[in-house]
């Protein structure tokens, strides 16, 4: 079908078997999410034509790999980042996006997108390495020329390998918001594999989750990450949800800023963002807590008011996962099984969520709209 | 003293002319052995490689069958190579060939897959990523590869009298030549081109090591 990535795989690289089949719009980021060996870099490689299995692939419509063809590498107009960068060695940072750009016209077939060379340069802040050797670069800056070698080739689709995986904090936090405004900028759709969940909740639009080579959900991430189902599939302590908001106002006095979320104020530590912006949140369970009455005299400044729209237990687990429906909007709460039974918290139940304002940090703050 | 550089010109020749055809021959063979998966690749590298370890009078008598008028080469021109230039050259390049294939293969080898796959997804066809990142990748090692190989030729003894004998300007070569003076008792002319010898071969392996010792190592984990 025209307008999306149709693709199925199966075969076997060593003891590891994959056996999946998924769509992925042409819009926007797709991240390819689930635990490490669950086969999500080998669909990326697939997809690529870097590795071969068995299946079939069809982008926009036209047939990648199909029983009776399969279009080499070089042919797909694809831009992979490696996870390591994998940059030229022996060329300048120069000599590595001039490789991309002399080679891009070869695979058009008139439809791949422009790509203005200098427009990429300015985008991912390149213009201070651009004679330097990759050797004498840092993670992140790696990182950045091959977000930018991989563009300058006028790619149909962009894949992303966890680039962020080797990066230390401070690289990742250097890096993020030029893949969100990369992401924001162009008209390019990008396919992103991440076992990192706070990485993905901040850039995707759209979530295929996989487990043991198989993909076993997709839909938007913000109804990703409401699914109480799978759970166990991310991070323990890291399951969250992604709720929009809009910048109402700045506090320097406390250093703080205000938004509208769910039709109630919210308060977060002062970020620098316009008034009337909207962002997206990601709010953690476990940073969420709940009560049958509006408490006073707390510390907690983010009171919000609805009712419980679900409520799942993990076998064995001491704790209990809740959906907290505010305005339709939904939060996601993890409270013990003891503090369930003992407010008797049954679906339909009205509660107050609350939120402490200082578990909002760069990290869980980005400047899109939730898909 | 006229006589003594016609050897170290012909030498000079020789080994320039093998060098190059080792070079069209030995880059593309590296290439296959480095990256070929299949199995009987192998048995061509022991073939490739035997030189090493063969006595230069076997690998001299059986091209001299192949090379003299009786021989495949007779085809050629009707007489054979035997004791020709162009004979000496083709002895050369199969007794100098895996001089010239191993350090190209261990150089094709050592970068690996990946810089070949992020070539790939920029659009460079498979002759494209041959010429432009494995060949560029692999010049410390095709460097390596040219100096022994020049080197090995210029320094060939057993083979080239075997097929090329000791016609001057011809098939007498540095090696022969001092051989001849040894064995005619000229002992001045032996010393300086013996001489001249030790010098070179210094020089040449002194040149690998520096060749050896460039930092390959690059782009390394963040």
């Amino acid at each position: 079908m025209t307008g999306q990535i149709d693709a199925a795989f199966e075969g076997a690289l060593g003891d590891f078997r994959l056996d999946t089949a998924f769509t992925a719009a042409m819009t926007g980021v797709t991240a390819l999410f689930g635990p490490s060996g669950s086969g999500k870099t080998t669909v990326l490689r697939c997809i690529a034509g870097l590795t071969r299995m068995q299946g079939r692939l069809s982008v926009n419509g036209r047939d990648w790999q199909s029983a009776e063809a399969f279009t080499p590498a070089h042919q797909r107009p694809v831009g992979y980042v490696f996870q390591d960068a994998n940059l030229f060695p022996q060329l300048t940072v120069t000599g590595n996006l001039n490789f991309a750009a002399k080679r891009s016209g070869k695979r058009s077939n008139g439809d791949n997108p422009a790509i203005d060379f200098d427009e990429t340069i300015d985008l991912l802040g390149l213009a201070p390495l651009m004679q330097r050797m990759p050797a004498a670069l840092s993670g992140g800056e790696r990182q950045r020329v091959a977000v930018g070698r991989a563009l300058l080739s006028r790619p149909q689709v962009l894949l992303m390998d966890e680039p962020l995986s080797g990066l230390d904090q401070a690289a990742k936090a250097d890096i993020l918001p030029y893949l969100e405004r990369l992401t924001d900028t162009l008209a390019i759709p990008v396919l992103y594999v991440s076992h990192d969940i706070g990485e993905v909740a901040r850039l995707a639009d759209h979530m295929v989750l996989l487990n043991s080579g198989r993909a076993i959900a997709s839909g938007t991430i913000g109804d990703m990450l409401e699914r109480l189902d799978l759970g166990p599939l991310v991070e323990p302590f890291e399951e969250s949800v992604l709720a929009t908001a809009e910048i109402t106002g700045h506090d320097p006095k406390y250093r703080l800023t205000r938004l509208i979320c769910c039709g109630q104020p919210l308060t977060i530590p002062e970020a620098d963002l316009a008034i009337g912006e909207t962002v997206r949140l990601r709010i953690r369970a476990r940073d969420v807590a709940l009560a049958t009455k509006r408490p006073e005299g707390i510390s907690i400044r983010n009171i919000l008011e609805g009712h419980i729209a679900e409520i799942s237990a993990a076998p064995g687990a001491a704790h209990a996962e809740t959906l907290v429906d505010i305005n339709g909007a939904r939060l996601r709460a993890r409270i013990t099984l003891e503090a369930l039974a003992e407010l008797e918290l049954t679906v339909g139940a009205p509660v107050f969520a609350l939120v402490k304002s200082v578990t909002f940090d760069g990290r869980s703050i980005a400047q899109k709209q939730s898909g | 003293m006229d006589d003594i550089w016609q050897p170290i010109w012909l030498s000079i020749r020789l080994a320039t002319v093998t060098t190059a055809f080792l070079l069209v021959l030995g880059a593309p063979l590296a290439w296959w052995l480095a990256r070929s998966p299949r199995r009987w690749k192998e048995a061509v590298a022991a073939i490739v490689a035997m030189p090493l370890v063969l006595p230069p009078t076997v690998l001299g008598f059986y091209l001299l069958l192949a090379l003299g008028p009786d021989g495949p080469a007779q085809y050629l021109n009707g007489h054979g190579l035997a004791f020709t230039f162009e004979g000496l050259v083709i002895g050369s390049i199969i007794y100098s060939l895996p001089f010239v294939v191993q350090p190209i293969r261990n150089a094709f080898e050592a970068f690996g897959e990946k810089p070949l796959e992020a070539a790939a997804t920029l659009g460079a066809g498979p002759w494209d990523r041959f010429w432009h990142v494995a060949l560029p990748l692999a010049r410390p090692g095709i460097l390596t590869g040219a100096v022994l190989g020049f080197a090995h030729t210029i320094g060939e003894f057993g083979v080239v009298l075997m097929i090329g004998g000791d016609i001057p300007g011809e098939t007498r070569v540095l090696s022969v030549a001092i051989y001849e003076y040894v064995e005619t008792l000229q002992w001045r002319k032996a010393h300086l081109l013996a001489g001249g010898m030790v010098a070179f071969a210094f020089i040449v392996v002194l040149a690998v090591l520096l060749l050896n010792r460039r930092p390959v190592r690059q782009g390394a984990s963040a």
